[in-house]
């Protein structure tokens, strides 16, 4: 009966409520969206690298050997030994390792030296593969594999020829400029810092720098010949992937690696360093939650104004309720009811406007920065704010309830 | 039914009062019919509403049906309200969003009677006053007769002791308001207390008693046997 009677009420005043119905519903939706759009870039973060149990790097921080070997953002401060590489990669435990090779740059983006099983074992997001949108592996040293990204913004297509500048300026002076690498595979996009990768072979990044460091003159172009005759194996990489035949070895190797003798080592385990990075930022998650509930508020408080007003007009309709013996408390209870059915459908407008603005921008958001949206957005975090919301409104409305009270009387 | 004694009313704060009732003395007995009559701003509807527990007053005393209303709460003036007490106004006070039947069934839902029950009662009191074939109506698809109607068995779908009625007639032309003094004095046949404040002659001429405000106090009152 309170309820129809409040429903009833509000279909009587269908513009103010209409208009408050919507202020709610745009600032719930801002809400929602922050909140999803943080949680879908957290699970998108922690999960840029997946599948890959171990990192090993040279001994620094550990959101330093993951921003350099997973983000590519900064510098590794030590290499690891081509025989350390090759000494961990025999131990039993071992399924397999991808080497790591930075330090070379084209127009600003990050070149990484690896080997062909990265293409096969490095998995992101929920243990999703790497996929050729055009092209394939690298086979010759001087191929290139380009992330979705960098082929883009750069409008490079299969066959391209590209020059790879040593150190990471976009206008480094000293370019490899007469060892051109060939685009053989371009990548879809992934979302993660792959993107913006070039992917060559170690042998690729050992020739252009064995050139440099033994004398061979730069100035010639390497013939396959001379390439046969020079030993590209690389006597550094900068960090290697560990996938683990068992997660149960997990400790245990990353114990050893710490312990490794010849050479100071560490290995993090990727999950793990991730959640601590995003732990690290987060303030700007905290400044999002702030500006959304800065809106909400607004919001809140401009129904609670529309039906300070609406009192106002609605003196007559109080007063009758009064006259047949409604109780004051009723009447709260009527305005109490009416903000929360305000409330409620401003939240089902905004969890419609979100749905369908997933929906809309799902396919832009996936093929233009890898980045997938998820229609699921309920989470236990999603459903409390509501609630918390819900409550809010109990206590905003209560500033109309208690002024219907006064003006009750005609 | 009625008893007050010394009552005094004022308007506004402190060093700006407005004395509007200056110690009404007056008793009503159960089942009379009685007209209240003054010139505008005398105090006549400070005096009904009073009558009705929908406003307080500074000094004196009230009783209704023995009982002290002196000091009540909110809420038990409610329930009094709901129990002893039907209004009728000049302006209808009717929802304007309920039809005729949930507007006269209205106040039976603040004595908990069942939904059915309710339906019942208000469809036999809209009969009782003629508009039967009016229950579905909105508000605004009734004429000022009609409502008024509607406002009368709201009035009295709770059965009550006593009927205010705060010029029910002063938006109705002389037809109507004979009809619904008809239905008045119907209702007084059927035992009610009813207490009408009114400017029209003939509607003080058709009841039992006649009570003369002026000024915020009791200029005069009449008794006479009821013509019918
Ligand atoms: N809520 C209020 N606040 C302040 N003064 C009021 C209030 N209600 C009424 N008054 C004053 O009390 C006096 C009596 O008002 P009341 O409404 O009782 O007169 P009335 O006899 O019903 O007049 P009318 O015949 O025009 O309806 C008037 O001077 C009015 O200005
Ligand atoms: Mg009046």
């Amino acid at each position: 009966m309170l309820l129809k009677l409040a429903s009833r009420s509000l279909l009587s005043r269908k513009v103010n409520v209409g208009l408050t119905v919507f202020s709610i519903s745009i600032s719930i939706f801002i809400m929602l969206a922050i909140g999803h759009v943080k949680n879908e870039a957290k699970a998108s973060f922690t999960s840029v690298v997946s599948g890959v149990d171990l990192i090993v790097g040279a001994r620094t921080g550990q959101i330093n050997l993951l921003l350099y070997s997973i983000f590519r953002i900064g510098q590794p401060t030590n290499n690891i030994s081509w025989e350390s590489y090759q000494a961990l990669s025999a131990r039993k435990e071992v399924a397999w390792t991808i080497p790591i090779s930075l330090g070379d740059s084209h127009k600003g983006f990050r070149v990484l030296g690896t080997s062909s099983r990265y293409f096969s074992h490095f998995k992101y997001g929920n243990k999703r593969e790497l996929v050729f949108s055009n092209g394939e592996q690298f086979n010759r040293p001087f191929d290139v594999v380009l992330g979705a990204d960098v082929a883009r913004s750069l409008q490079y297509s299969l066959g391209d020829k590209i020059t790879l500048s040593h150190g990471v300026a976009s206008t480094s002076f000293s370019e490899h400029a007469n060892n051109p690498f060939t685009v053989v595979g371009i990548l879809k996009p992934t979302g993660t810092s792959v993107d913006q990768t070039l992917h060559v072979p170690l042998e690729g990044i050992e020739a252009i720098h064995s050139g440099w460091q033994s004398g061979v003159n730069l100035s010639q172009k390497l013939s396959s010949n001379d390439l046969d005759k020079v030993n590209l194996t690389p006597k550094t990489i900068t960090a290697f992937m560990v996938g683990l035949k068992s997660k149960m070895a997990t400790f245990t190797f990353q114990r050893q690696v710490n312990q490794f003798q010849p050479e100071a080592l560490m290995a993090i385990l990727p999950g793990v360093s991730l959640a601590e990075l995003w732990r690290m930022m987060g303030v700007i998650e905290g400044i999002l939650l702030f500006i959304s509930s800065l809106v909400l508020l607004a919001a809140l408080i401009g129904m609670s104004t529309m039906m300070l007003t609406a009192i106002r007009e609605r003196r007559k309709e109080f007063f009758v309720l009064r006259v047949i013996g409604a109780s004051p408390w009723f009447i709260m209870c009527l305005i109490q009811a009416e903000a929360i059915l305000i409330t409620l459908l401003g939240m089902c407008v905004a969890i419609l406007l979100l749905w369908t603005g997933i929906l809309f921008s799902q396919d832009l958001l996936a093929s233009h920065f890898g980045f997938f949206l998820s229609l699921n957005i309920f989470n236990r975090e999603m459903l409390m704010s509501l609630a918390l919301v819900l409550v809010i409104v109990l206590f905003v409305s209560c500033i109309p309830a208690i002024s219907s009270t006064r003006h009750a009387q005609l | 039914m009625i008893q007050l004694s010394n009552l005094h009313k004022y308007y506004g704060d402190k060093n700006r009062q407005l004395h509007v009732l200056k110690g009404i003395d007056v008793t009503i007995e159960e089942g009379e019919l009685t007209a209240i009559m003054g010139s505008s701003g005398s105090g006549k509807s400070t005096l009904l509403n009073i009558l009705g527990i929908l406003d307080h007053f500074d000094e004196g005393r009230y009783l209704l049906d023995q009982q002290e209303i002196t000091k009540l709460t909110e809420k038990q003036a409610a329930y009094f309200r709901n129990k002893f007490i039907g209004f009728v106004f000049q302006s209808f006070n009717l929802l304007s969003f309920k039809n005729a039947t949930e507007n006269v069934a209205l106040p039976l839902y603040y004595q908990k009677v069942g939904r059915r029950e309710r339906n019942k009662k208000a469809a036999e009191l809209l009969e009782m006053v003629g508009l039967g074939d009016r229950a579905e109506h909105m508000p605004n698809q009734l004429s000022g007769g009609q409502k008024q109607r509607v406002a009368i068995a709201r009035a009295l779908v709770t059965n009550p002791r006593v009927i205010l009625a705060d010029e029910p007639t002063g938006a109705l032309d002389s037809k109507t308001t004979q009809e619904i003094m008809q239905l008045f004095k119907e209702v007084h046949g059927q035992g009610k207390t009813i207490v009408i404040v009114t400017h029209e002659k003939e509607i003080a001429d058709a009841c039992e008693r006649l009570i003369v405000l002026r000024d915020g106090q009791i200029a005069n009152t009449t008794s006479k046997v009821s013509p019918l």
